[in-house]
């Protein structure tokens, strides 16, 4: 009898179940709340810091995002990088494909457009020169896309470090490439390229300096989500994300699903890259995309793979970005505060969903007799 | 004499969201006793045992253990009081050793000492007659193999009450009968043992005591000696069932698939199908009974077209044509395109026949979305088929748009048996078309797959319970490691018959 | 000295502190969690360290070089396992997807290692780097009497205590792992939860422990680079991809310690290769720092090819484990 004894009648603290669908709007209003519940963290470890007064940081956040016409316009410009990373990720996520290397995927993208850029930027006509640079970047992501799924659909090779392990080649290649672009001679960098004839640059459209940015970013959106909703192809990502053997009862080449659908993310991700260097920075470097490839992760991730979910995350998340630059300089801080932060509410945010999918319950027992 | 019970429960109640899998159940076992807990797919049984083993706990209700109320809140305190479960889908982690399963989780010195445990697990299979090498790999086993290594688990850890769930499932009537001496030895030796199962003929063969469960409620126990199969099959389903299964004799029985020396390799390069030659007749159910892992879920998808063959044929001939047709070298995809209509209802329903986070529309396209040039899908069809399924085989769903894994298992196997219907195929393949479902739903399935039968269908039909094969089936053919070890007719067999033929090459290859 | 044994030097010191993340990550995936959060985790703990460290010698009149080196390794290996800790609730108890909740873990730690880093040095009243003379030459202290052997006290006896830990950590987690009763259990966390759980295995706090002192060891990585590597000193982004690289290596050694050691000296030697090579162009020097990555991909296309069963990743890697799911 003596062993029983530490069994004898005690409660589990907490017991958890899962729950049955909860509705839309109580399911946001967690998240919601667990947005605010990390705003509130954040301050308090601002606070802890700096003894700032936490509502103006906030207010000087705020400011630094959307403070000016032009930092309003910076942020957009950045969330709609973010979101066509997501995008392009987001076929390979739903068919369960751990696509990590959307940034060395992007920074191919970028390599490619800036070398067309300084090559030929100059050479030929407009016309000519963007579809060129679209294309060539897209290849570019294709190329660096599609090597991990190969060795995926032929030998089930781990495709979440393959593709993390592409992204440092790609670096090294940019960091090659540097050393024959580099301006001036010296530098270790490649500065603005065509800084004078602004070849290579996207125009304005309708009067807006980022107006092609918008549109191709909102294109790639809206053409992915009817791709995979309404397409035949869609439809055979999803049933491959869920299950491989039903792929294959369904009489889908299992491979080249995996094959195309990461041809089709890298080449997205190549095209995040062309906009980054054509349309925003001017200039490659191994920062170009600057950790934007993770970022885009935790975007798609949190959105649910929900294209227009994603929209209001890329944007929550360039937001607090932009703003913890402004309260770096404003504040005297330093500017990896905005990564603290930023690590701070996706804690929260990642968190928050089990309280949407699972009830908890305190420990307790009615007596039955 | 004074019975202590090994173990009561008091109004036991469970609850999975909206669902009460268990409500209110009591029962007890005795010191020396066989229990057997009885219930159809469903009832509950397993989820009690999983509340006993510590994996569940329950919302409400008591659990006495030699007579002292005990929480059990995880598989740890189980084991501390005593309480070993050998569970249906085994517990053992492949890349280790028999030994190493074994001594898993048990508190003792820092460095374990892998030898001493042999020993230890050496004298403990020679007093029971079991054989089992210590160092052996469990990925290298076959399924009797894994069971001993979980028994002896918990003999190793001392458990004086043992619950085997569903124990007989994976294993020949000859191996059955092994192990359930091995039980007796046990109860002997003054161990209580449950017993789960829904097969009646297992209950009246072991148990002293059996107790049914019905739809999570607890019906009764009765003494097994004074049990009939009429009266427990009352009790668990509720009501007086007919449990003969029709079987019309063939009509007009015509050759539709032919193979010849069907070999198949698996990716490990163990062979799975070893020359196997069958035929198969419109008008006829043709079983396939095994040992699981025989062969049979290779042989369905050799013919299905989703498994490269390595060597042999398979002819099919179309009702009105004399010509057989050579289908070996194709995919499912080109075979479907000559018009060949090959249904297959395959053993892995979610996981494999359809996907559980679709709705049935969805569902309902796996097999044919590629029907059209369009480059988008056709969602139409599928839907108004999706809803003459629901009415015509009374499937229970809020609707099409329901994610078929919300549905219940006798539902999931409509869906996709009705999918597979739906087709009018000219041969059709179902792979354990019963398991997991309840007493009514199966019946649904046998009349389902009579009414093919009649309708000149060539059915081909794989499953794992040789009392249902041989009332079912016109032809019963017995796959042993991969080779036919016989073809039988199900009219003039006996279940002892065909467990000789299911271990026939295994005991060649031994000698 | 010969360039070869300066190589062999560089290599090792180059190797340490991804073996300490390689260790760490182990013992993690052993458990069933893939941590992206390896780079964040050796953030944490560089920055841990060298914050005690440079609050204890300003804050202390007569700083002592023992007290400073327990204090500070003490702290980052604290700090760290905070970041392994935080990783555990989200995805052990909230059960949050594994890689979101590592990358997520990666931006933070990285973010609050350059935050104080740079921080810090205003902090001591200027711009410029900070030191810790007496800390960092306490970490930096050779062995007396091995290290004037020559040739061999040059090559096997020239480092700090640090290097030395790095190796007897891995291979008494190699024991661990292999012989002892808690390290059987560890790996049928890792290989089977539900297994696990029904042979009486917390299966929660193992995976807790070994993801929080994982988090810790991988901490020493970067504990290594602050003290060891770059004397008490801290340039922000400072250790570079070395986080990733120590998770190239844990599939690199095929999640045995053991083979990390060796592994970590190679990718240490591959990642400066390029300076010993005479007349190598600057371009060609930017593609042989490739060569640990491309190292990397090729061993896992092999053990891919291979298939072995006891090569594999354990079974359940990055997957949530519920008890009561159904």
């Amino acid at each position: 009898m003596q062993k029983q004894n530490h069994a004898v009648y005690k409660e589990p603290l907490f017991r958890v179940s899962k729950r049955e669908e909860l509705s839309l709007w109580r399911a946001w209003l967690i998240r919601i709340c667990a947005i605010l519940i990390s705003l509130i963290v954040c301050a308090a470890v601002i606070y802890f810091l700096t003894k700032l007064n936490p509502i103006q940081v906030y207010e000087a956040i705020f400011e630094g995002a959307l403070g000016t016409e032009k930092r309003t316009w910076v942020t957009l410009r950045d969330s709609l990088i973010l979101l066509c990373i997501a995008v392009a990720i987001t076929p390979a996520f739903k068919m369960k494909f751990w696509n990590v290397g959307a940034e060395g995927q992007v920074l191919m993208g970028g390599l490619v457009t800036a070398a067309i850029m300084i090559y030929a930027g100059d050479a030929l006509p407009s016309i000519i020169l963007f579809p060129v640079m679209l294309l060539a970047s897209a290849l570019a992501g294709l190329l660096w896309g599609f090597m991990p799924a190969v060795f995926k659909a032929k030998w089930n090779t781990n495709e979440t470090l393959f593709t993390l392990m592409l992204n440092y080649v790609a670096m090294q290649l940019v960091s090659f490439c540097i050393v024959f672009w580099e301006n001036p001679a010296g530098s270790n960098a490649v500065g603005i390229i065509n800084s004078i004839t602004e070849a290579g640059w996207f125009k304005p459209l309708f009067g807006l300096t980022y107006g092609w940015n918008v549109i191709i970013v909102l294109v790639i959106t809206i053409v992915m989500y009817a791709y995979l909703k309404y397409t035949k192809q869609g439809y055979e990502i999803a049933v491959v994300g869920e299950s491989e053997n039903t792929a294959r009862y369904a009489g889908i080449n299992v491979k080249k699903v995996i094959m195309r659908t990461m041809a089709i993310s890298g080449a997205l991700c190549g095209i995040a890259g062309f906009i980054l260097v054509s349309g925003a920075s001017h200039t490659i470097s191994t920062n170009t995309a600057g950790g934007r490839g993770f970022t885009a992760i935790i975007v798609a991730w949190l959105s649910k793979l929900n294209a227009f979910v994603m929209v209001l995350v890329s944007f929550l998340l360039v937001f607090m970005e932009k703003g913890s630059i402004q309260i770096a300089s404003q504040f005297n801080l330093n500017e990896y505060a905005s990564d603290v932060l930023t690590g701070i509410i996706l804690f929260f945010v990642l968190g928050c969903e089990f309280f949407i999918h699972y009830r908890v319950n305190k420990g307790h027992r009615k007596k039955e007799n | 004499m004074g019975q202590i019970n090994a173990i009561e429960l008091k109004n036991i109640t469970k609850r999975f969201g909206k669902i009460t899998a268990s409500d209110r159940v009591c029962m007890n076992v005795r010191r020396g006793e066989i229990l057997s807990v009885l219930g159809e797919n469903g009832s509950g049984k397993t989820t009690l045992m999983n509340i006993i083993s510590g994996i569940y706990f329950p919302d409400e209700g008591q659990i006495f253990v030699n007579g002292q109320e005990v929480a059990i809140r995880s598989p740890k305190d189980a084991y501390h009081l005593g309480i070993g479960m050998i569970h249906q889908h085994f517990k053992l982690i492949d890349v280790l050793s028999a030994a190493e399963n074994i001594v898993l989780g048990l508190p003792g010195k820092l460095r374990l000492n892998l030898q001493e445990v042999a020993e230890k697990i050496n004298a403990l299979t020679a007093k029971y007659g079991f054989e089992l090498d210590p160092y052996q790999k469990i990925y290298e086993m076959s399924v009797s193999q894994k069971q001993t290594v979980e028994i002896v688990k918990m003999l190793y850890r001392g458990a004086n009450i043992l619950i085997l769930d569903e124990p007989t499932a994976v294993l020949t009537p000859q191996e059955a009968d092994k192990l359930f001496a091995v039980l007796r030895n046990m109860r002997d030796d003054g161990r209580a043992i449950i017993i789960i199962t829904h097969k009646l003929q297992e209950v009246m063969a072991l148990s002293d005591r059996v107790t049914v469960l019905r739809k999570g409620k607890y019906i009764g126990t009765i003494p097994t000696h004074e049990a009939t199969v009429e009266l427990l099959t009352e009790m668990m389903v509720g009501e007086k069932v007919n449990l003969d299964i029709e079987r019309p004799n063939p009509v007009d029985p015509q050759k539709r698939l032919i193979l010849r020396n069907l070999t198949c390799v698996n990716k490990e390069g163990a062979t799975t199908l070893d020359h196997v030659s069958l035929e198969a007749y419109s008008g006829e159910i043709l079983g396939i009974a095994g040992i699981a892992g025989s062969g049979q879920r290779e042989l369905l998808e050799a013919i299905a077209g989703l498994q490269p063959i390595e060597e042999g044929s398979i002819e099919y001939i179309a009702p009105d044509a004399n010509q057989a047709l050579e289908i070996s070298a194709m995919d499912a995809v080109n075979i479907g395109k000559l018009g060949i209509r090959l249904s297959f209802v395959p053993e892995d329903r979610l996981g494999m026949g359809l996907v559980g986070s679709m709705d049935m529309t969805d569902n309902m396209m796996i097999r044919s979305y590629k029907k059209g040039k369009f480059f988008f899908v056709d969602r139409k069809k599928p839907k108004n088929l999706a809803e003459k399924v629901i009415e015509e085989l009374q499937i229970n769903t809020p609707g099409v748009d329901t994610p078929v894994s919300r549905l219940s298992g006798g539902n999931v196997q409509k869906v996709l048996v009705g999918r597979e219907i739906a087709s009018s195929p000219t041969v059709l393949m179902v792979a354990y078309p019963v398991r997991g479902l309840d007493i009514h739903s199966s019946y649904t399935i046998y009349h389902l797959l009579n009414e093919q039968k009649k309708n000149g269908v060539a059915v081909i039909c794989v499953g794992e319970d040789l009392d249902v094969l041989i009332q079912l089936c016109d032809r019963i053919l017995v796959l042993s490691n991969g080779k036919v070890s016989g073809i039988v007719d199900a009219r003039q067999t006996t279940k002892d018959k065909i467990g000789i033929l299911m271990m026939h090459t295994v005991k060649e290859n031994q000698k | 000295m010969s360039t070869v044994i300066i190589f062999i030097q560089k290599a090792i010191a180059q190797g340490i502190g991804i073996l300490f993340g390689a260790t760490g990550e182990i013992l993690t995936e052993k458990s069933g969690n893939l941590n992206l959060g390896v780079p964040g985790m050796m953030y944490m703990g560089g920055i841990g360290g060298l914050v005690s460290a440079f609050l204890y010698e300003n804050y202390t009149s007569t700083p002592n070089g023992i007290v400073a080196v327990l204090f500070s390794f003490a702290c980052a290996f604290l700090c760290a396992s905070l970041g392994g800790f935080i990783y555990s609730v989200l995805t052990i108890s909230l059960r949050a997807n594994q890689n979101v909740a590592g990358l997520a873990l990666t931006t933070f730690g990285v973010g609050l290692g350059n935050f104080f880093g740079g921080s810090l040095s205003q902090l001591a009243g200027g711009v410029g780097q900070i030191s810790l003379p007496v800390t960092s030459a306490a970490y930096t202290a050779k062995i007396p009497w091995l290290s004037e052997l020559g040739v061999i006290g040059d090559i096997f006896f020239s480092y700090g205590f640090l290097t030395y830990l790095s190796i007897i950590l891995a291979v008494f987690i190699t024991w661990f792992l292999q012989k002892t009763r808690k390290g059987l259990n560890l790996r049928a966390v890792g290989e089977s939860p539900a297994t696990a759980d029904a042979a009486g295995i917390n299966v929660t706090k193992y995976k807790y422990l070994s993801t929080c002192i994982g988090g810790g060891i991988c901490g020493l990585g970067g504990l290594y680079f602050v003290m060891e590597y770059a004397g008490g000193t801290w340039t922000n982004n400072g250790f570079g991809d070395r986080g990733w690289l120590a998770i190239a290596l844990v599939i690199f050694a095929l999640w045995r310690p053991i083979n990390a050691i060796w592994g970590s000296i190679l990718f240490g030697g591959l990642y400066i290769l390029y300076l010993y090579i005479p007349g190598l162009q600057r371009s060609t020097q930017e593609i042989f720092k490739m060569l640990p990555y491309v190292a990397t991909i090729l061993v896992l296309i092999l053990t891919s090819l291979r298939k072995k069963k006891e090569n594999q990743p354990p079974e359940n890697l990055g997957i949530p484990y519920f008890r009561e799911d159904r």
